[in-house]
């Protein structure tokens, strides 16, 4: 083994899995586990799909049906759609940018231990019965203490808090791995594009879970420790929940979808062979998404009697965020339309699924984003409609084609394409079926969340209709997990590259080894493999005998320093399990937020303290600012 | 760039202040976010003083001695957290323990007087939405004292007993950059809890 | 159906039905122009020229821009005429109770109010200003052929116009998820000619229908006698309480417990045997009653016309 070899090893066995700081080891557990969740969440919707194919149906009952529509909200939102997203990025990003790891790497496995424990807590109070039964968000007051007995609305107010921290956690990652560790030569100009949208939605996770934060925090009280928040009665509000929520809220759905547009940047130019067109107004159509997707939060609640005037604001804003989101569309088109002859293959067909889908979601959207429109439709089975178009049609689809795209270099295998066109056409046509009736339904007068409903509505046959799409959709998924095992086991490893493409973690192996790349690129493009000579030049010099990145400039990736990142370590997972019991406990007692804070405090002293030997080795290495700083001036001399 | 087969970077520094540092960044993040966290409380605070009445509902607001003696003491632990920066950047041992230790006593104090402030709020977070955002301000604060307060403890050991290399002064350099966000935070949450309800009643 | 967005029985619903359409015209010309775009895209054989492709681009954003500001301004003009303020209203009073609907007509004297439960009846023609509120949780008002819908807060009173142009029986559900039986939550409209609302009106002021049989009679000493009045009045007799609905012309009414099943009489007496069979969760307890009495209860009820 090499010193690089050795240094980035992980220790073998479970202890090695448990203490791993590799964000490859994690990023690839951590989408795992949210296809777990995804799995588990669409399995509790096609019970509900059973439950609602038949009129007067008594398959389920309110309270479960309660629980299910609740669950499957919930962990599709916060379990699957947003934590995938993160993941995939937490693995992709420093192969794309050209570094060994990200910027955290304890803080990383942290983050997913104590998504891990979250999700856990989630599904056992569920299968225990006692899972969250007042919809995924959750109003007040049927959530608050006078209407919903037990403790179920308090798991689902803790599992917010996991996820929250979880996602922040991976935002700050992103934000500074993406910032201060590229390659030389790639100038924020030459990031890509899907670090380009992992960037902009970490800063919309940092400006927008803090508000969710705070309103489950004050709903936890509420119903914990009698505030009166939300208690009319006493001066609270119920339209504070809606307000604090929703100001979370549709960021979040940005944060679902944003990463998956980026997806498409580099998917789609890799199908079309040729770079994307108007790189700059696409950087700029996400970071306007950004923004305009906090001024957007009020239509979620047109039908509250707010004051017109403000309420015109807010159908302004709605609407007016079709703008970017077309450019990023009109771009798309015509990459595809200057490049050379379009090479079909599965990763291309899940993206012009988005398309077709997408694109009817985003039109739905302008619908509802009329507060005149919306007082018919709000509330209804063409809001679940709308909802399903666009975050399965624009988040989902675009996931499944960086599943085929990306799966070679995270596994080492190609993906069956055979197989991945079944995948999608089963994907595809289920998904219209299930989804597109209930654009009708909810034009029927059908509203959401009703566990039943009389044959005299007329609402069946649609209805019926729709759980055959669903479960289609279900059998599209199978032929994917099939897909997934039997190619794990074939023969064959896949190329560095085989969908030749531009970016840089197609220039390291498949899988990558642990260090990621032998030597860090220098790069001088934004498609730096389809340059003639690549890559420009080689870092040399960085120490091996602990793991080691170099850092280079925000603005133009110049070299800066040398940052020595922390050795795997078992105390970010002992400290996940700490945090775990103090905020289960705290569902309990609010005392358990004082002595649970004990273990949390020395499991965090362990972790950060410095270890001697390390210590030592660092100290043998190091290099003072002082003493260094002449060799970075000639260094940026040289290199200009 | 003129082509090179290779950049050498060796020899160049291991670690860095300030914004060049990665832990800066991390810090930075957490600022931005329980900035958030206060900026949108302190507007919850506000949006329900707009659905009341009379505000405070009943009763007098937060007397105003325990609150003000804090600010002061808040404030002027700035200077102690100031030169523990400045000694942290010059690498120098020494004054980096003697300002860190200042800071600690400090903190102590606010601490003990942060206590005061809670039984002389004239409500309870359980009478009514008035108190409990009041009671939610200065606890959201009060958590950070706290643990800034421990960060401080378990960094100030470290400094005294090692095992140290230059990051530790980086991470001292950083320490005292949450802390200064601790203390600039305090400014709006004190105006919103004591003065706002006297200025505008 | 009675129940559609775009099948409207008013000018409120009309008016946002016709919006629909618009929306629905323009989204489906452009989803068929980029769709159309992208499938040649994908199909072409030759480069397009960049020159074309950007301009392209930009024409299709100013377009964008050009729509999304059309169906704005159509929309806030809609708004606008919906939410003009209607001239002499019929005023009722709507309060949202888990798992019914509380009606009470207004009026300035207090003895010509009428309150009832689950079924709003109004004359056709003339606008209907509903004042909403809840008195536990949010629910939603939403009466799709008539008229968008409306939330009912604990805390806050909504509004909310409504206006039939024609006679008939429009059905509604709550819209927003209150709870348990958040399914079984609906409301009737039943619209009627002026002088037949009339009609109705004057006799939903009179006191309870008396007992026109002995069984009815005994029925009428079973309700004062059971628990039935710790939760229900009916005019005429002792019982006054509010806190379920008011029964005094029950029988008048389509459908029972907010629209769970048909009003007659084996329904009603299946209702207060168990209610829990019929509509899990609700907040009525079951009435333990003998065999005839039961009967007579329903037969009592049946005649509260």
């Amino acid at each position: 083994m090499s010193p690089l070899e050795q240094t980035w090893a992980d220790k073998p066995g479970i202890l090695g899995w448990l203490s791993t700081v590799d964000h490859k080891r994690i990023g690839l557990r951590f989408v795992v586990t949210t296809l777990v969740f995804f799995a588990l969440a669409g399995q509790l919707a096609a019970v509900m799909r059973l439950q609602l194919a038949r009129a007067d149906n008594h398959l389920v009952g309110p309270d479960l049906y309660n629980q299910l529509f609740s669950v499957h909200g919930t962990a599709m939102m916060f379990l699957f759609a947003v934590p995938v997203m993160e993941a995939v990025a937490l693995y992709l990003i420093p192969l794309m940018v050209g570094t060994r790891n990200v910027a955290f790497p304890r803080l990383n496995a942290y983050g997913y231990w104590l998504f891990l424990f979250g999700g856990v807590m989630l599904f056992v109070v569920f299968a225990l019965n006692i899972g969250p039964e007042a919809g995924w968000f959750n109003y007040v007051p049927l959530s608050g203490p006078e209407f919903s007995a037990g403790k179920r609305s308090d798991f689902w107010a803790q599992l917010i808090t996991f996820t929250e921290i979880s996602a922040l956690i991976g935002a700050i990652q992103i934000i500074t791995t993406a910032f201060k560790m590229r390659a030389p030569g790639m100038t924020l100009a030459r990031m890509p594009l899907f670090v380009w949208a992992m960037v902009v939605t970490s800063f919309m996770i940092v400006f927008a879970m803090p508000s969710v934060m705070l309103a489950s925090t004050f709903l936890i009280t509420d119903r914990l420790v009698s505030t009166q928040f939300y208690n009319p009665a006493e001066g609270g509000d119920v339209l504070l929940w809606q307000h604090l929520f929703w100001f979370f809220g549709h960021p979040e759905v940005y944060i679902i979808f944003v990463p998956a547009l980026g997806m498409i940047s580099e998917i789609l130019p890799t199908f079309a062979r040729r770079r994307v067109v108007g790189y700059v107004a696409m950087v700029v159509a996400l970071v306007t998404i950004a923004f305009l997707s906090f001024g957007l939060w009020v239509h979620h609640m047109f039908t509250t009697g707010l004051p017109p005037l403000g309420m015109s604001f807010f159908t302004a804003a709605s609407i007016m965020i079709a703008l970017p989101t077309g450019l990023q569309i009109f771009c798309w088109i015509a990459t595809l339309a200057t490049g050379k002859r379009v090479q079909f293959a599965a990763p291309l067909l899940f993206v012009i699924g988005f398309f077709f889908i997408f694109i009817i979601g985003g039109l739905t959207g302008v619908m509802l984003g009329a507060t005149t429109l919306d007082s018919q439709l709000h509330d209804s089975y063409f809001v679940v409609a709308h909802l399903h178009y666009v975050l399965i049609g624009g988040a989902v689809f675009p996931l499944f084609g960086g599943f085929y795209y990306w799966f070679p270099k995270l596994t080492g295998r190609m993906l069956s394409e055979r197989a991945g066109r079944w995948n999608f056409w089963l994907f595809f046509v289920g998904f219209n079926v299930a989804f597109f009736p209930m654009h009708i339904l909810g034009l029927q007068g059908m509203p959401r969340r009703v566990y039943t409903y009389s044959a005299a509505s007329g609402w069946e046959n649609l209805n019926l209709l729709s759980t055959l799409g669903a479960f289609t959709i279900a059998v599209s998924m199978l032929v994917f997990l099939v897909n997934v095992v039997m190619s794990l086991r074939r023969a064959g490893r896949a190329p560095h590259n085989p969908w030749n493409a531009a970016t840089l973690e197609w220039a390291t192996s498949s899988p990558p080894p642990a260090y990621n790349f032998a030597t860090i690129p220098v790069v001088n493009s934004r498609t730096p493999l389809w340059e003639q000579k690549f890559p420009m030049a080689e870092v040399t010099g960085l120490p091996d005998i602990l793991p080691t990145v170099l850092v280079t400039r925000l603005h133009d990736a110049e070299p800066d320093h040398v940052a020595i990142l922390p050795t795997p370590s078992l105390w970010p997972f002992l400290a996940a399990i700490a945090t775990t019991v103090m905020f289960v406990g705290s569902v309990f007692t609010p005392w358990a937020v004082v002595w649970g804070a004990v273990p949390v405090g020395i499991t965090l002293i362990g972790w950060f303290w410095p270890d001697k030997e390390e210590a030592a080795r660092m100290l043998s290495i190091e290099v003072k600012p002082s003493e260094g700083e002449a060799r970075v001036v000639a260094l940026r001399e040289a290199l200009s | 760039m003129t082509a090179r087969s290779t950049i050498d970077v060796s020899r160049l520094p291991t670690y860095a202040f300030g914004h060049r540092s990665l832990m800066w960044w991390a810090t930075m993040g957490m600022i931005a976010i329980e900035g958030t966290v206060f900026a949108i409380a302190i507007v919850a605070y506000f949006y329900l003083r707009g659905q009341s009445e009379a505000w405070p509902p009943s009763g007098a607001p937060p007397d105003l001695l325990f609150g003000t003696i804090n600010t002061v003491i808040l404030l002027a632990s700035g200077i102690p957290n100031h030169f523990a920066a400045r000694a942290a950047e010059r690498e120098d041992l020494r004054s980096v323990r003697l300002w860190m230790v200042t800071c600690l006593v400090m903190a102590v104090a606010f601490q003990v007087v942060r206590a005061l402030e809670f039984t002389t709020l004239n409500t309870h977070w359980t009478a009514n939405a008035y108190g409990s955002i009041v009671f939610a301000l200065l606890a959201l604060h009060t958590t950070h004292l706290v643990t800034d307060f421990i960060d401080t403890v378990v960094l100030t050991v470290l400094m005294f007993t090692g095992p140290l290399n230059g990051r530790r002064f980086v991470d001292v350099s950083e320490n005292a950059d949450y802390w200064w966000f601790v203390l600039a935070a305090w400014i709006p949450i004190y105006f919103t809890i004591y003065l706002v309800p006297r200025l505008f009643p | 159906m009675n129940h559609q967005v775009l099948a409207p029985a008013g000018p409120l619903s009309s008016e946002i039905a016709q919006l629909f359409w618009v929306f629905v015209a323009v989204a489906a010309v452009v989803y068929l122009l980029v769709i159309g775009f992208l499938v040649a895209a994908l199909r072409r054989r030759n480069e397009a020229s960049m020159r074309t492709a950007l301009r392209t681009v930009s024409v299709a954003v100013a377009i964008t821009s050009v729509i999304l500001l059309g169906l704005g301004l159509s929309d806030f003009f809609a708004g606008r005429a919906l939410a003009a303020t209607p001239h002499d209203p019929l005023r009722v009073r709507v309060t949202a109770h888990q798992w019914w609907w509380e009606i009470e007509y207004s009026d300035a004297q207090p003895a010509r109010r009428v309150r009832t439960a689950n079924e709003l009846r109004i004359p056709t023609q003339r606008p209907i200003e509903l004042e909403l509120t809840a008195d536990d949780v949010i629910h939603s008002f939403w009466v799709p052929s008539l008229q968008g819908k409306k939330d009912l807060l604990p805390g806050y009173t909504t509004r909310l116009d409504l206006i039939a142009s024609r006679a008939g029986v429009y059905e509604g559900q709550c819209a927003e998820f209150c709870g348990f039986q958040h399914a079984h939550m609906s409301i009737d409209v039943i619209a009627l000619e002026p002088q037949a609302f009339t009609a109705w009106y004057d006799a939903q002021l009179s006191a309870a229908a008396e007992p026109q049989n002995p069984v009815a009679a005994h029925g009428r000493d079973v309700f004062l006698g059971s628990t039935c009045v710790m939760c229900h009045n009916i005019q005429g007799t002792d019982a006054s309480a509010v806190a379920g609905p008011d029964l005094t012309h029950i029988a008048s009414r389509r459908r029972l417990a907010a629209g769970t099943v048909p009003n007659n009489p084996a329904n009603l007496a299946a209702w207060i045997r168990d209610p829990q069979a019929l509509k899990p969760g609700t907040h009525m307890p079951a009435t333990q009653l003998a065999g005839d009495d039961l009967a007579a209860l329903a037969a009592y009820l049946s005649e509260l016309r």
